[in-house]
């Protein structure tokens, strides 16, 4: 039923930036956005003329909540200087950038431009939390979000089904998000970039010197199963199952294959790219499956010709520490039902056969929504040049790499594969 | 009845009278709910309305202690938490409703699959009524 897809000509990344991704009371997203573009222009090896830029394509999912202001493809490109070049926004909720860098390899791939700048922004942190999960909510199904559901609930509600057919408990999604921790305390870029044990620390030193009773706890799943140190949100779904609020800008450089030597002799190569579309809970075959997801993926193995077992390591959204054992097993690097297992042995840690979210996901690195998919390619440009720092994947010739976005409830997914040759 | 456009107005409209109902596909029988026009597996568009008996299983739940506003004005709240949940109704549809008269303060002990009947929970009167769909332990 698939049918192989392949690109007009092919498409290289040969630049990428992003901006710590944290709230920022006195940042806006022109500012975080220019800092992208400062570190995109200092990633070219050989370097940029922005003047040399075709277009911009700018997945936003809905600063228009968040900052009373709409329109952002021209208020972004006049920032840096790409107007009076086309600029386009992309909405795809949560996966909107996504949405943006797919835009962009076709135009190049079209034949029509040979340098475009793919990004992302979002400014999420200015209102107040209610007022911010008012505005996600805009991406929720309308059938979930009239009977109360909220996204932690979606979420909550699959992790149920999930439990209840494959035996895992809350304790197994401790493990992924403590695993998140552990690899976002390699990242400076990340909110959180602090392991559970250093947040417990400073919650300890925190009571000590407010008099308070001080917590005792034997290690980390303990303070995890602490009501006080980890509320419920959405049963299962506790607050450190939970990615936070978060402002940030991302972009990429995407170029024609046959000029990507002229910026960089170690570019990477589109070979993979996906998209897939979904339904409400109630329509959608199974509770602990996202349909978006296996089309999107289906399109990508299919189009690169290669099967979950050639990727080395992934980016996947996890907006909740559910989601991500749904996309790994999704994708294809588990079976399904298994997922939670694989992290509980270790299999997707930092130093394990599938690394997943060595960024430390959304849950640590944040998750300025419309930033996002371009931030989890960048962490797949760093794995993949050997950049990553004290979290580079320790595999020798690591050349295959995936990031894996959505969109609302699984309204949108995207999954997009890089090679290094 | 049979002149009503197969919509979510509708569907809400059925609510505020106390009945659950969806369309089917008179051509490969595919049954809706809330309802479609078009049937997604046929592309057939000559439907019929069926009421649903509002009876099911809980397929999958959740029990929310930071909600929407709309549901903090009801009074729900972290103290107070509320049950939203995914019903497998009997006539093999799935939908999406609160879920009533479980005690949201130990969801450890909810179980999937228990039977569940039905309610219709209006707010407001006359022009202004809403109504949402419910199910409680039968």
């Amino acid at each position: 039923m698939q049918k192989k897809r392949k690109l007009g000509r092919g498409v290289a990344v040969v630049g990428a930036g992003m901006s710590k991704f944290a709230m920022f009371p006195d940042k806006d997203s022109k500012d975080l956005f220019v800092e992208a573009f400062n570190e995109m222009r200092s990633s070219v090896d050989k370097g940029l003329d922005p003047d040399d830029i075709d277009a911009l394509y700018l997945g936003n999912f809905t600063n228009d909540f968040f900052t009373h202001q709409g329109h952002w493809g021209p208020i972004i490109s006049d920032v840096v200087g790409l107007a009076p070049k086309p600029a386009t926004r992309t909405e795809g909720a949560c996966a909107s950038s996504a949405l943006a860098f797919r835009e962009g390899v076709f135009a190049i791939a079209s034949g029509f431009y040979d340098i475009v700048l793919v990004s992302g922004v979002e400014d999420m942190s200015k209102r107040p939390t209610a007022e911010v999960t008012e505005g996600l909510a805009l991406a929720s199904v309308p059938y979930e979000s009239r009977v109360g559901f909220t996204f932690p609930g979606v979420f909550g509600a699959i992790a149920t089904d999930y439990f209840a057919k494959y035996g895992a408990t809350r304790d197994h999604l401790m493990n992924v998000t403590i695993k998140s921790h552990n690899n976002a305390r390699l990242n400076p870029k990340a909110q959180f970039n602090m392991t559970i044990s250093d947040l417990m620390k400073a919650r300890i030193e925190r009571a000590k010197k407010k008099g308070e009773p001080v917590p005792e706890w034997k290690d980390e799943k303990e303070a995890l199963w602490d009501p006080r140190f980890n509320p419920q949100v959405a049963w299962p779904m506790h607050l450190y199952d939970c990615c936070p609020i978060s402002d940030g800008a991302a972009c990429m450089l995407l170029v024609a294959e046959e000029i990507a030597k002229n910026f960089t002799d170690n570019p990477l190569y589109i070979i993979g790219i996906g998209q897939g579309s979904g339904r409400g809970l109630h329509a959608a075959p199974s509770l602990t499956s996202f349909e978006a997801n296996k089309s999107a993926a289906a399109e990508a193995y299919g189009m690169s010709g290669l099967t979950p077992k050639d990727i080395q390591f992934a980016e996947v959204h996890d907006c909740f520490s559910m989601a991500e054992l749904i996309h790994i097993e999704d994708l294809g690097f588990f079976e399904e039902g298994t997922g939670y297992k694989a992290v509980e042995e270790g299999l997707t840690r930092l130093d394990g056969p599938m690394p997943i979210n060595t960024s430390g996901g959304l849950k640590c690195k944040g998750h300025p929504v419309g930033a996002t998919g371009i931030g989890q390619l960048i962490e797949v440009w760093k794995q993949l040049r050997g950049e990553a720092g004290e979290r580079q994947i320790p595999k020798k010739d690591l050349h295959i790499g995936a990031a894996q976005n959505l969109g609302g409830t699984g309204g949108t997914c995207t999954f997009t594969i890089l090679e290094r040759r | 009845m049979e002149a009503k456009p197969f919509s979510d107005i509708s569907y809400e409209q059925f609510l505020n009278e106390d009945k659950l109902m969806g369309s089917r596909c008179k051509k490969c029988g595919a049954l809706f709910v809330p309802p479609r026009s078009i049937c997604i597996k046929c592309y057939g568009s000559d439907m019929e309305w069926v009421e649903m008996k509002g009876k099911g299983k809980l397929a999958a739940f959740t029990v929310i202690s930071i909600g929407p506003p709309f549901m903090m004005e009801e009074g729900y709240d972290r103290k107070n938490p509320y049950c939203s949940g995914v019903v497998d109704l009997e006539e093999g549809a799935r939908v999406d409703a609160r879920i009533e008269g479980l005690d949201t303060t130990k969801p450890e002990a909810i179980r999937i699959g228990i039977p569940l009947t039905a309610q219709f929970l209006h707010r407001g009167e006359g022009e202004k009524m809403t109504t949402f769909l419910a199910f409680k332990p039968a």
